[in-house]
């Protein structure tokens, strides 16, 4: 590891002034962060500790039915706040069914929501990598490519976003709250990470020593807590990265969809919205043939980038079925397998 | 160093007197409060830190390093490269048997896989040596790296495996496949796979004048010091090596590499104990691996279903300049009864780090494979799976006709199937669902694991106060020997394992030979015996020739050593401690030594085997092809059992390897530069719980009286040979899907796309 400044402000603005300095880089929990100085693949000047900022570590429900969590809330805290969970079951699902217990309970909101890409070549300095190295070239575009994009990159980089918090948060229109050296700010989760286009090292819209003080839900979000799934497709059934994910909301009455929220993680730089699929199905029938089209309209723009075109028809099927589970319900208890296909055996469920 | 000796603990549970019991682990407590110390926990006063630069070509020649940049960063003391490489004893391009590998000691500028020592810095601190060795900034001339089947060059090789046979031979091949009514063939393709044991390989060392003291885990002891020595031009019995406890080895930790070398030359070079412990990427290459294999099985039955030839063909990937080819075809050699077989290997030479043998080395991937092929040829037969293996059962060892030393394989399948509920399985794929739809399917493997017996020394002590000592340079890498060696030595004691002290883990005791292929507690557990046996000899000739003696004539009769007593064995109440026996004799103590190997007669005569019978189940998801092994039955016999509960841990850790070898483990190599892409724990995948919900491991009785004098087979590997052929056939009478690479992807199953 290269020799750093470690810096530990005692406010929002003292860290957004010491941040706002080339080469200086925010430390929550340090699980993505800390992993990735050691490879090298951060080598930044200047840390800056914000673990002890006061104030970011509330969950403020507001009177009309939203929701503001702070930056330093644990993944693990949110996903087993009751009335949280109650309300965006679908968001606690995705939290839980990520990583391991241990890197839950010290990763953050803040954290989860700007980690970097596990794209291998990102990760080993070795390796070509415009994310990392503008201008370097790309060696997972001929590499070994099987769990990158299928949507949304391009020549100049394949990767994904990893997080699987951020594919119901795009679905359900969260925000995050942003403070910088000219104010505060609001960004949409859908604004928030950037596709790559020519310049894949611009990861974020966040602006230089930007800190994301805050995650936002509206009152809106939580009306689709009766039809909710969060589904994920990974190589071992727990402690995995998705190969593929889907967030399926849905408002059914009346034998229709009112209104539909579908997402997908694993397939691009950021979490994918599916707003056309989301098109087609309002006011339709909750139907396979229903869900059969929203997941081709999803894919109509997917290309494989690599040895990876499984990846579509997979997300097209995985679009199905989270409909499909979202329909039947929200289950009563988080599934003792969150968001795994084998989570939907009633008995495998553990109360809460 | 409190680590080297276990006090008889309290608070340790029993549940018998001895062995046989399913005693917990005596350093149990010790782990789980964070008091056993591994290597890496060691500290020395004056102590520097050492970190290798490994190179990111897999083959070329380094032209430059920076090593100015390296030194000028401060806390650096010293870079070790070519140019500076204090001489070795030994030559590293020359091999050194009986284990030792040609390897990479900075001898000179060529690279010739990636991860390859190509400078060590040595620091302060480890961040310091971190940086340093980030600093170096290596330019390279890279020639192509040669890591495909395509591009490795063809060769034929001697031996396989640890002195294996190449080629082997019995019965007339081609006339079997002519006489076959059916003849079934597959082809399977298994990875390059890394032991990733959780404790890295690492090294704390001190020398003091030519006297050199190791903390490193190691499952060579005795016979690393020679090695060492060798390198470093001193007598063996000037190095001690400590190893008390070791956080996995699966074979990785019984041979010299290269990194520890080169932190054990630079203590010697910078006359201060320097630390080196691997990080994760750098253990995907100098340290060994399961080398990739290309196996194909031509399988030819008569019109009863039964074997009329078996033809396993392996192409083994090893290094472009040294030799460990995994030996799986000749997993096709011990187990199913055809008249004639022919396993034979081929090499292909990679620029990738030497493999070497890894948990169950050949059985493994030669198991995955032949597993495979033997279900698909009982369903080519239209037969159960079962009643097919069943139908070929060898009776004596095929080719060779000698007969098994035992053999209970029969009661595995039959206690397995049982346990299992195995009676009923459709015989085709793709009939079974669970209530959410999920496809379900059963398959079954068996299981078969040698029984080699190393040479192996030991020192049994019976003190005055009527305790024991026991002694012996063993080897625990976590599968019990602390526990499942003292209760074999105060059984020959006869003394409650509370009542002895053991001493294991250090050079200087008595060679407890090597922990590997399964046969520690075999051989190093019969050096103890032996040991027990003359001490307690020794007694029994001193209480029955003392007229003081209850027990005084009584050589003739026979005595029995018990719970610290000699009794007369034709009137046990008349009886004697030892503590008395001792006093009376004026002895402070009585030591027995032991030397013990198998008998050649026996070895000779007998085939030796473990076996067992693997039932898997699994679900896949029917549309988006994700698996799990849902439950998985394990029968094994193995001779006598030294303690169950250490034996089923064995069992299920092989049976989680071998669902990790069916579904998981796959080093995934970028072709265009060699270098693994996946060397981390993060995405090189290894089972969680959540993988295995259901694990039953059977213990079959069996009594060996050919084996060893203890009747004491290995159980350490035989649990992933059968699992990974169960798993892969449960997939199929799932899917309809044959496994024809491991491990099996979701994209695999993704049926109709
Ligand atoms: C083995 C492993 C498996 C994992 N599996 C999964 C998985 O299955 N699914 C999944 O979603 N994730 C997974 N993760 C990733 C994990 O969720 C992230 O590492 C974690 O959420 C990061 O949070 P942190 O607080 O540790 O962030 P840090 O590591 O401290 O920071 C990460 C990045 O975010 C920036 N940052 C942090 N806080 C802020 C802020 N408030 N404002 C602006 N920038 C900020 C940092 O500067 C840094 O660049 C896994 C991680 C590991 C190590
Ligand atoms: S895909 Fe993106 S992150 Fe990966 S190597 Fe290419 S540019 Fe870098």
């Amino acid at each position: 590891m290269n020799r750093f400044e470690y810096v530990r402000p005692a406010s929002v603005q003292e860290a957004v002034t010491a941040a706002s300095q080339p080469g200086s880089v925010y430390l929550a929990a340090g699980t993505n962060l800390l992993d990735l100085m050691k490879l090298g693949a951060a080598r930044p000047e200047r840390v800056i500790d914000i673990t002890r900022l006061p104030g970011l570590g509330e969950i403020d429900w507001r009177p009309d039915g939203s929701v503001r969590i702070g930056a330093m809330v644990r993944n693990s805290d949110l996903a087993y706040d009751e009335r949280f969970a109650r309300t965006f079951p679908v968001v606690a699902e995705a939290l839980l069914s990520g990583a391991s217990a241990q890197l839950r309970n010290a990763a953050t909101v803040g954290g989860n929501l700007m980690q970097q890409t596990r794209c291998a070549y990102f990760q080993d300095v070795a390796s070509a990598c415009n994310r990392r190295a503008p201008g370097s070239g790309c060696d997972a575009r001929e590499g070994e490519n099987r769990l990158h994009a299928v949507l949304g990159w391009s020549e100049s980089c394949i990767a994904t976003h990893p997080s699987d918090f951020c594919v119901p948060l795009v679905a359900l229109d969260a925000v995050t709250e942003v403070a910088g050296p000219n104010g505060m700010r609001d960004v949409a989760i859908d604004a928030l990470h950037a596709l790559p286009g020519e310049t894949p090292e611009r990861e974020t819209a966040l602006q230089p020593g930007e800190l994301i003080t805050a995650l936002k839900l509206p009152s809106d979000a939580a009306a689709f807590a009766d039809h909710a799934r969060y589904l994920k497709v990974r190589e071992r059934t727990s402690f995995a990265f998705a190969v593929v994910s889907a967030a399926a909301a849905l408002r059914i009455d009346g034998g229709k969809i009112q209104s539909a929220r579908l997402a997908l993680g694993g397939v691009a730089a950021k979490p994918w919205r599916a707003r056309d699929a989301e098109a087609v199905l309002e006011n339709a029938p909750p139907t396979q043939e229903a869900f059969a089209k929203a997941a081709e309209l999803a894919l109509s723009e997917a290309r494989p980038s690599g040895k990876n075109a499984f990846k579509i028809e997979l997300a097209r099927r995985l679009i199905v079925r989270a409909l499909s589970l979202s329909t039947e319900g929200t289950p009563e208890a988080m599934p003792a397998l969150p968001a795994s296909p084998f989570a939907t055996v009633p008995s495998a469920n553990h109360a809460r | 160093m409190p680590v080297e000796i276990f006090p008889s603990s309290p608070e340790h549970r029993r549940h018998g007197s001895n062995a046989g019991q399913p005693l917990t682990r005596r350093d149990g407590l010790l782990k789980v409060t964070g008091k056993a110390t591994y290597a890496a926990d060691n500290h020395r006063e004056g102590m520097l830190y050492a970190v290798a630069a490994v190179s990111s070509i897999a083959r070329g020649r380094v032209k430059s390093l920076d090593v100015q940049a390296a030194k000028s960063h401060p806390g650096v003391v010293e870079v070790i490269t070519p140019a500076n490489r204090p001489p070795l004893a030994h030559n590293p391009n020359q091999k050194m048997p009986p284990f030792g590998f040609r390897i990479e000691v900075l001898q000179d500028d060529t690279v010739r896989y990636a991860n390859q020592p190509i400078a060590m810095v040595v620091a302060e601190t480890l961040e310091a040596a971190t940086e340093g060795a980030a600093l170096l900034n290596p330019q390279y001339e890279t020639d192509t790296a040669r890591t495909r089947r395509e591009n490795g060059e063809r060769f034929k090789p001697e031996a396989v495996g640890v002195g294996g046979p190449s080629r082997v031979a019995h019965g007339d091949i081609e006339a079997g496949f002519a006489s076959a009514a059916r003849v079934t063939e597959a082809e399977f393709v298994t990875p390059a796979q890394y032991h990733n044991a959780m404790e890295p390989h690492a090294v704390v060392a001190e020398w003091d004048g030519d006297r050199l003291t190791l903390d490193m885990p190691n499952q060579a002891l005795v016979l690393s010091c020679a090695g060492y020595a060798t390198y470093f031009g001193i007598p063996p019995e000037n190095v001690l090596i400590r190893s008390p406890f070791i956080g996995g080895g699966f074979g990785s930790k019984a041979i010299l590499n290269g990194p520890q070398i080169l932190a054990i030359l630079a203590a010697r070079m910078l006359k201060r104990p320097v630390k080196l412990a691997l990080p994760r990427a750098q253990m995907y290459g100098p340290v060994g691996h399961r080398g990739a294999t290309w196996q194909k099985l031509r399988v030819g039955t008569d019109a009863g279903g039964r074997l009329t030839a078996l033809h396993h063909h392996t192409l083994s990937a090893t290094s472009s300049f040294d030799d460990f080819l995994e030996p799986a075809a000749n997993a096709s050699l011990p187990l199913y009864a055809s008249p004639a077989i022919l396993a034979e290997h081929e090499g292909l030479r990679l620029d990738t780090g030497t493999p070497g043998p890894m948990r169950a080395p050949g059985e493994a991937s030669g198991s995955a494979a032949l597993e495979v092929a033997i279900d698909e040829a009982a369903e080519a037969c239209g037969m159960d799976p079962l009643e097919f293996r069943l139908a070929n059962y060898a009776e004596t060892e095929p080719g060779t006709g000698r007969p098994f030393s035992s053999k209970a394989l029969r009661e595995c399948y039959a206690e397995g199937a049982k346990r299992f509920g195995w009676s009923g399985r459709p015989l085709a794929a793709r009939q079974m669902r669970d209530e959410n739809g999920c496809l379900v399917g059963w398959g079954m493997g068996t299981a078969v694991f040698h029984c080699p017996h190393f040479p192996a020394e030991a020192r049994a002590t019976l003190r005055a106060d009527g305790t024991g000592l026991l002694e012996t340079a063993g080897v625990d890498m976590g599968q019990g020997a602390w526990t499942a060696l003292a209760q074999i030595g105060a059984e020959a004691l006869g003394l409650d394992p509370e009542m002895v002290e053991l001493r294991s883990g250090v050079s200087s005791l008595p060679d407890g030979g090597i922990a590997g292929g399964s046969g520690h507690t075999a051989s190093a557990g019969l050096a103890l015996h032996n040991a027990g046996r003359n001490a307690i000899d020794q007694l029994v000739d001193l209480a029955t020739a003392d007229p003081e003696s209850p027990l005084f004539g009584a050589g003739n009769v026979g005595v029995v050593a018990r719970a610290g007593r000699l009794h007369r064995r034709d009137d046990e109440g008349r009886s004697e401690s030892y503590s008395d026996i001792l006093a009376r004799a004026r002895r402070t103590e009585l030591v027995g030594d032991a030397k013990a190997a198998r008998e050649p007669a026996a070895a000779e005569a007998h085939a030796m085997f473990s076996h067992g019978a693997v039932f898997a189940e699994v679900k896949v998801d029917p549309d988006l092809g994700q698996v799990r092994a849902t439950r998985l039955v394990g029968a094994f016999a193995a001779g006598r059992i030294i303690n169950p509960r250490l034996v089923r841990s064995q069992y299920y850790g092989g049976m989680i390897w071998g669902a990790s070898f069916a579904l998981l483990e796959e080093a995934v190599t970028d072709h265009r530069t060699g270098r693994i892409m996946n060397s981390d724990l993060a995405e090189y995948h290894v089972p969680v719980n959540a993988d295995l919900p259901s694990l039953d491991a059977i213990l079959i009785p069996e009594d060996d009286p050919y084996v060893n004098p203890l009747g004491v087979k290995g159980v350490g590997e035989i649990g992933i040979t059968g699992t990974v052929g169960a798993i892969a056939n449960a997939v199929w009478h799932a899917t309809g899907v044959r496994a024809r690479r491991f491990p099996i992807r979701i994209e695999d199953l993704l049926s109709d796309w």
